[in-house]
Formats: C-alpha cells, structure tokens, sequence
C-alpha cells in the first residue's frame, strides 16, 4: 500500500480568540486521488489548508505529507505541495513571469529550468501573452490561473486547491477544471475545496464533508451518495444536484 | 533543501528586492542624497565654517562618518521595516514564503540582505557626495574598518527593521519606530559632536545609545580615532546582531504576526 499524500490524524486548532476550528480531525488523501474536502464557511477547510501548508500553527495533532510530518520534516513536506490559495496573493506590481520564476527560486529551482518551466505553464493555462504585463491588470480569472501556475512551478506531487474558481466565470471554470482533470489523470494529488458542488461531483474519487470542526462524511463519491440518497419526491422548492442534497442534509442545522 | 538550494532561494529574494530598490530608485536612493546634501550643506559648510575643529580635524571631516552611518542605518532598516510589511499587509505575498520549504533562518537573510545592499548602496553615494563638500580632502584611515562597519551597522538595523516589519500591524507602526526612537537616537549618537564636548551626564547617558558605537567605530575608520576603543565598539556591534538575529529567529519560527 503506498504512503497517503495527506495523512492527518487528531488535528485540532483553537485559535487565539477562543474559537475552536477543528476538533480531532483525521483524514486520510490517497496518492493519485482527485479529493473534495465541502463544508460550509468556517467549517475548518481553509484551517486544514493553512495547517498542512505552513500558513497556520496547529493545536495538537499530525501532519503528514507522503510520509514526512510537517513538524519534522518540514522542507520535504513542503516540497511536495503546491497551494493555489483563496485570496489573491501576490505583488500587483510585478510580471506573471517574475512571481512564478521567484516562487520556484524560494524552492531552490534555478532560474535557468524556472524560466522555460513558468513560461510553458502560463501558455497552458493562457497567459502566454500577458506573461510581461503587470500582474496588476490581468482579470480576476487570469490572477486564478497565475495562481494554479505558480502552485505548479515547483512540480509538487500534492496540489491544494482552496476555491480556485471563487468569482471564475463557467467557461474560464471549465477549461480550468479540463487542464487540473489532466494534471490529476498524469498522476497529480489534488486537495480541492469548492462552493460548487456539482463540479466536485463531477470531477473528484473521494468527498469529505466537515461542519464546525469536525468530519461529518468521508469516503468515495459514490458510497457518501448512495448513502444519503435521499427520497427526493419528499422535497419541496428547489433541488441542486445529488451532492448538494447530501450536503446540505450534513451540514444544515436541525 | 541542499546548499546549492539554499544559495538559489537566498539569490532570490536579493534579487528580487534589488530590482525593486532600483526601480522606485527616486524613493531609495535621492531622499537620502538629498538630506544628506542638506546637511553638509548646512552642519558643514555653514555652520562647520564657525565651528572650526572637532578634534583636531575639520568639522566637516569629523560629521561626514556620521552622516554616511545615518544614511546606511535609515535606509537599511527602512527597506526591511517596509518591504516585510507590505508582503505582510498589502498583498500577501508572505504567503510565497511561508509555504516554500525555505528555512526562517534563510528568510531572515533573504529580507536583511536587502536591507544590507539597499544601506550600503545609499551610504556609499552619500559618501561620494560628501566628497564635493570636503574639498576632495576627505580623511580615510582604514577602508577594512568602514566596510565591515557599513555592513555590520546595515545588518544590525535591517535585523532591526524586520522586528519591526513582524510587528506592526498598520502602516502608523512602521513609521513610528524611526520618527520617536531612530531619530533620537541618532542625532543623540554623536553624528554632529564628540561625546567629550558634552556634560559628564549626558556623557553617561550616551553610553546606553547603540548608535554611538555604531558612529563611533565607523568614525575610527576615516579618522583613525574615536571617543571608545573600536574594540568595544565592535562588542557591542557583534552583542546587537546576536540578539537580533535571536528574536527575529524566534518571530519567524513560532510565526508571531504571520501566521493565526
């Protein structure tokens, strides 16, 4: 059996305001998986993302990433991720080309394989043509895939995704979703939290759904939906797909 | 990461803030050159005119090391203060940091090498200005002394900077640390007089001021002598890194003001 790409195990975060973000959580990526982790806002999601990628201090628990926990062994384990965050976060005054050659830099990857490496990147995903024009002019969805390109850079083996196509439009979504489904099929872990529950439907093996703090579902798509299919005609008002119904069914308040 | 990593991630960030400090040149480098101008203009050749010697040499050849000193440790910690601040604040681009395999301890020479070249760079031009306003008779006694000196003070108020760059938390808190406690301690550090021209108290008082010793052992090396031994100087100098270096190691590595 080969090491999970993300092994979390009793993971808890109280953060210094009192507010308790995860309880004991324990999840486990296989290597390979494509992997929706759904939650309402302020479920935890984004605190297991800081967590595993160094942005947050957890509590108590462990992380590892393919085997290396992120206390001890903290450059092997970040050395395997690549994280394309929520909030935009880069220099507006700098090229595409310069964020993505220096993120590579801060990994040890010299500028004479960065520069061939993030120029093909920013032509897959669009860019080729704004790559030298300021960061700051490029759309909300052209900064997503500066982002995905930048997160790649590094050729990670685990790409973490946190709403990566929050305020994207559906074709710009799409053609995202086509080049991350190919990455994933190349072999590419992917971590992927998203409002837009049809696409992980879509697109992702395994679903865990947290709500305050803790795990409420975890297994592959298709067990969590046929788990809690639900008797539809006993629904009234609006429907979304299967997995939204499971969702909400998890995590709405009794 | 290996040593070669290392080196490739340190080269980074220098470069990156290399290119910044030359492409908004008009906020590094000229407001330096021209306070600096001002004050040659008006400590040196008005009011030095009047005063005549300093101990034994030209005013203006005793103010030029302290004013070359204050322009190196302004900028120096100006640039980390600042661009620690902004990566923090503005854009979050810390993040790019934060999520790299990239040690604290190689973060923290990343962003104080900036500072480093950026004070230097700036007290290296104000030196050459300087120059115009001795008359071409500036005095240099051991050019080792004043580069360790430079870089040494440039490390101290880079480390300086970034403590203060990890700790604030607007803009208000950057400029505060310069304007109510570099300032002071500069023009109080003995930039513009020999510590023995003033009363044994003040005297006393001096010798808290870490900057004096900064001044002082950067004024050994053009005049070939200063108000205390270089040596003690030079402890004190060597004292402020280490103790820098250990709460700067302490902030980034526990993630105080960076990460929740």
């Amino acid at each position: 059996m080969s090491t999970p790409a993300l092994s979390i195990k009793d993971l808890k975060k109280t953060y210094s305001n009192g507010v308790v973000a995860l309880k004991e959580v324990s999840l486990e990526i296989p290597e390979g998986d494509f992997f929706a982790l759904l939650g309402p806002n302020g479920a935890g999601k984004t605190t297991i993302i800081g967590i595993t990628t160094g942005l947050v201090n957890k509590t108590s628990g462990t992380v590892s990433v393919f085997g290396h926990d992120i206390d001890q062994e903290t450059e092997a384990a970040k050395m395997q991720i690549g994280l394309v965050g929520q909030e935009i976060n880069f220099n507006p005054f700098e090229k595409p080309i310069n964020i993505v050659v220096n993120q590579a830099g801060y990994y040890g990857i010299p500028r004479s394989t960065a520069i061939p490496r993030a120029e093909k990147l920013l032509t897959d995903l669009g860019l080729g043509d704004k790559m030298d024009k300021s960061a700051m002019s490029l759309s909300g969805g052209m900064k997503r895939r500066l982002m995905i390109a930048r997160a790649l850079i590094n050729e990670p083996r685990f790409l973490i995704l946190d709403e990566p196509t929050a305020g994207v439009d559906v074709e710009l979504r799409r053609s995202m979703w086509d080049y991350l489904s190919r990455l994933s099929k190349n072999g590419l872990t992917i971590l992927l939290t998203t409002h837009y529950l049809e696409e992980a439907e879509q697109l992702c093996k395994h679903v865990a759904i947290i709500n305050k703090g803790e795990i409420v579902e975890n297994g592959t798509m298709q067990d969590v939906l046929e788990k809690h299919g639900s008797d539809e005609s006993k629904q009234e008002g609006f429907r979304g797909g299967k997995l939204e119904e499971v969702f909400l069914k998890l995590t709405s308040e009794k | 990461m290996n040593t070669y990593q290392l080196w490739i991630s340190l080269y980074t960030m220098m470069r990156k803030d290399v290119v910044r400090i030359f492409r908004i040149w008009v906020q590094t480098f000229l407001p330096s050159v021209i306070t600096s101008c001002l004050y040659f203009l008006i400590f040196g050749t008005v009011l030095g005119s009047r005063i005549g010697t300093m101990q034994g040499v030209p005013y203006m050849q005793f103010v030029v090391p302290g004013l070359v000193m204050m322009a190196i440790l302004t900028n120096a910690y100006a640039n980390t203060s600042f661009t620690f601040f902004q990566s923090k604040f503005f854009a979050r681009s810390i993040d790019e940091l934060l999520v790299s395999p990239m040690p604290p301890w190689l973060m923290i020479a990343g962003f104080v090498s900036g500072g480093v070249i950026r004070g230097v760079l700036v007290g290296a031009i104000v030196l050459i200005v300087s120059i115009f306003f001795t008359g071409l008779h500036l005095a240099i006694s051991n050019i080792a002394i004043i580069f360790l000196y430079a870089v040494l003070t440039a490390i101290v108020f880079a480390l300086a900077g970034l403590v203060n760059g990890v700790y604030a938390k607007s803009l208000d808190a950057i400029n505060i640390v310069p304007t109510f406690v570099l300032t002071p301690l500069t023009y109080l550090g003995g930039v513009f007089y020999s510590i023995h021209s003033l009363p044994q108290a003040a005297q006393y008082v001096t010798y808290v001021n870490p900057v004096f010793y900064l001044i002082n052992g950067f004024r050994f090396g053009f005049l070939g002598f200063a108000d205390i031994s270089i040596w003690t100087c030079t402890g004190v100098l060597v004292a402020l890194i280490a103790v820098l270096i250990g709460i700067n190691m302490y902030l980034i590595r526990t993630g105080l003001g960076l990460k929740q």
